[in-house]
């Protein structure tokens, strides 16, 4: 035997080499590899059909009006034609195909408007003796229109509404309603909103269903200090089936500090915060405030949940900002980082701009800006010293020290004088919001809104922080003139361009572009 | 019809037909192995049997009970006049009754990685059918063991236990109701059936010994 040529030495060990024969199909006696059907695959195909009973025709329901496909029993998924989502949906349509391997599945062509859709599915299956068949066959799929249940409930009223969350914050400014206006946009929170209406001092949004209306306020929990209540109305009930139909309300109400107010804090609150202030700063406002002392610089943090056990009023807002000069400033500590904001303690005299020429009333107060601020400079804050405050707070404190100013923030008023109204290199998108009919016909209203409005751009120009949670585009309008370079414009802040973003516009309509994934950043 | 009853249709005017039990089962073929020479029985043959069995054969037929642990003799041994391959485990003492019984030369082998050889290949002297996933390079060293041509393939419509479908002689072989007729031509011409009858075998072994004699 000369088996010494065949042998082929596999770890140590001596194994011949095996050269697999053929034998003739059982049926046709055609020469083949044996397997374990010991049949050749045409014999096999022949003599079972593992295709057999499976589903070949299918019927897809679909709505026209948003692009969805049925996805028994009440789930509505929006595919298009050919896509992954389809094919999953199609797929799953076919119960019979637990019982049989799926290898692979792909899309026939078929005339889009033919309301086919025809899968090529290839399916393995265990038949004789543990052979395994593979197999290709073709499903068709017939579309049949069918609206879908959102679909015709805004077909028969489109102003159907069943939950609303009534968006209120009791202050005398909307700027936190800007805020939150682009914050939603951001996020694209309000998305599944049928309608938005803005309210006096705050906004409401219809939803379809109570499921998006909640989980649009527990997006609103995420980023203000809010408190909530959630309230239904029976519409009708149908005793024999058991359904109710409820109107869903959600009110929810934000805590009514806003950023740069000044509150005087109750001596129960300022004794579980460390015994700060009581005079205290609210420098920052997300799911909770950040207050700041600005005498000592010390800060503390407060949630939701703590302010709303024991709620307390601002003493004065931004509105009651009153602008200084500063004459002399001397810094009196090193300068510290509070969330990514810088402070340091100073020592300055200040004046008010008011005052300025007409009487010799100069204030010595220590302020938190010490590294912003220089002598000649313009500065916003808290005249206490002419304030008639009524807070109650205030008075339950005895022998509180009340510093005549308190500094808020630089002001550049001064360097804007200058300048007339220009066009920004950026903007900002807005809601698609109904304004109340009677707030919409006051001129004045109008106004004064247009004016706050102004004031938030302008925050966002001075606030870098502010901008962190928002989207800002490229303004196609602005072009940047040579002229303005004068001496004194390169102090205002402004949004460096690099963190705009370009805005897609698919065509001239504004909606067209407008929507959540169009925005790129720009390179 | 009763298997029995083919067999007793078929054979009767050539050979006698025994029939009988062993260790009380009908399934006797795959408990025994034998061939001109000798039978050998499983340890569970009862005695009735065993004697029932010395009656029926001829006296040049020995036939034998065996103290084998593995008692489904004819799954384990597979033979035929001058060769017979073993299971691999099998007793030495069996090993040495095999030769002397049934005077043939023992193999321990196994047919494409089965142990069980009686089950999985059958063949007479004049040619084999083995398991179909046997290798071409095992069918060569097969073959040359045996001396007769082999050749892969199946019974029962793809059946690879080929020893439970047929049973097989010189001149003639019986296989499953379901064997197709593709196995039926590949049995017939490598067991060389096609040209075999009873006599056959004795004709030309006249003519050979009649040239000799010449």
């Amino acid at each position: 035997m000369d088996m010494a040529g065949e042998e082929m030495v596999v770890g140590g060990m001596f194994m011949p080499q095996q050269t697999v024969g053929s034998v003739l199909c059982c049926m046709c006696g055609v020469s083949m590899q044996p397997n374990a059907a010991n049949m050749c695959v045409r014999c096999l195909r022949s003599q079972s059909d593992i295709t057999e009973g499976l589903e070949k025709h299918v019927i897809l329901h679909y709505c026209t009006e948003c692009n969805c496909y049925l996805q028994p029993p009440k789930t509505w998924i929006r595919a298009s034609l050919e896509s992954k989502e389809l094919l999953t949906i199609c797929i799953k349509r076919l119960k019979k195909l637990s019982r049989l391997r799926l290898v692979h599945a792909e899309f026939v062509w078929t005339e889009p408007h033919s309301k086919r859709i025809k899968v090529k599915l290839r399916v393995q299956k265990e038949v004789l003796n543990g052979a395994i068949l593979e197999q290709s066959y073709i499903v068709e799929y017939v579309q049949v229109d069918k609206m879908c249940e959102s679909c015709s409930r805004a077909q028969a009223n489109p102003d159907q509404w069943s939950a609303v969350v009534q968006l209120r914050q009791h202050v005398p400014h909307r700027r936190t309603f800007f805020y939150l206006e682009q914050v939603i946009l951001k996020h694209d929170a309000a998305a599944r909103s049928i309608k938005i209406t803005q309210m006096d001092r705050g906004i409401d949004f219809f939803f379809g269903h109570r499921s998006h209306a909640s989980n649009f306020k527990d997006f609103l929990g995420q980023v203000v200090p809010i408190r909530s209540r959630d309230d239904k109305q029976l519409v009708s009930h149908d005793t024999k089936s058991n359904n109710y139909n409820y109107k869903h309300t959600f009110s929810v109400e934000i805590c009514p500090i806003c950023r740069e107010d000044l509150i005087c804090l109750p001596h129960k609150v300022s004794a579980r915060l460390g015994n700060i202030g009581p005079l205290v700063l609210c420098t920052k406002v997300s799911n909770r405030l950040l207050l700041l002392d600005p005498v000592s610089l010390r800060t503390a943090y407060m949630d939701a949940e703590q302010y709303w056990w024991s709620p307390f009023k601002s003493l004065l807002s931004c509105r009651q900002l009153v602008e200084y000069i500063v004459l002399d400033i001397e810094a009196s500590g090193s300068a510290i980082t509070i969330e990514g904001t810088k402070y340091s303690l100073a020592e300055a005299q200040v004046a008010r701009v008011s005052d300025f020429g007409k009487n010799d009333l100069i204030f010595n107060v220590r302020t938190h800006l010490g590294h912003l601020l220089n002598p000649g400079d313009y500065a916003l804050g808290y005249d206490l010293y002419g304030a008639n405050s009524n807070d109650f707070e205030l008075d339950n404190y005895r022998n509180l020290f009340i510093p005549d100013v308190l500094l808020v923030k630089k002001s550049y008023e001064e360097q804007r004088k200058g300048r007339r109204m220009k066009l920004r290199a950026w903007k900002l998108k807005s809601m698609d919001m109904e304004v109340e009919e009677t707030a919409a016909r006051n001129r004045a209203e109008k106004d004064k809104r247009d004016m706050e409005y102004e004031a938030f751009l302008r925050d966002l120009e001075e606030n870098p922080e502010l901008r962190f949670n928002i989207s800002l585009y490229q303004n196609k309008e602005y072009q940047p003139s040579e002229t303005v370079s004068t001496v004194g414009a390169d102090d205002i802040p402004s949004v460096p361009l690099e963190e705009l973003l370009a805005d897609l516009e698919l065509s001239d309509d504004e909606e067209g572009g407008s929507g959540s994934g169009a925005n790129e950043m720009m390179e | 019809m009763e298997a029995g009853g083919v067999f007793e249709s078929e054979l009767a005017d050539t050979i006698p037909v025994v029939k009988t039990s062993i260790a009380g089962t009908r399934i006797i073929g795959r408990l025994c192995a034998g061939n001109k020479k000798g039978l050998l029985l499983p340890h569970n043959t009862t005695d009735q049997e065993l004697q029932h069995l010395r009656n029926s054969l001829p006296d040049g037929v020995v036939v034998q009970r065996i103290e084998e642990r593995l008692s489904a003799l004819g799954n384990c041994i597979a033979c035929n006049d001058h060769v017979a391959l073993t299971h691999t485990d099998l007793d030495k003492e069996t090993e040495e009754l095999i030769a002397d019984v049934l005077g043939v030369e023992v193999f321990r082998q196994t047919i494409a990685g089965n142990i069980l050889v009686g089950s999985y290949c059958t063949f007479s002297n004049l040619g084999g059918l083995v398991h179909p996933h046997t290798s071409i390079e095992d069918l060569d060293e097969l073959s040359t063991l045996l001396q007769v041509p082999l050749v892969a393939g199946t019974v029962n419509r793809g059946s690879e236990v080929i020893a439970a479908g047929m049973t097989v002689n010189d001149w003639t072989a019986f296989c499953g109701a379901d064997t197709t007729a593709t196995e039926l031509s590949v049995i017939e011409s490598v067991f060389k059936l096609r040209e075999a009858q009873p006599m056959a075998i004795v004709d030309e072994m006249r003519k050979s010994l009649i040239d000799s004699y010449i």
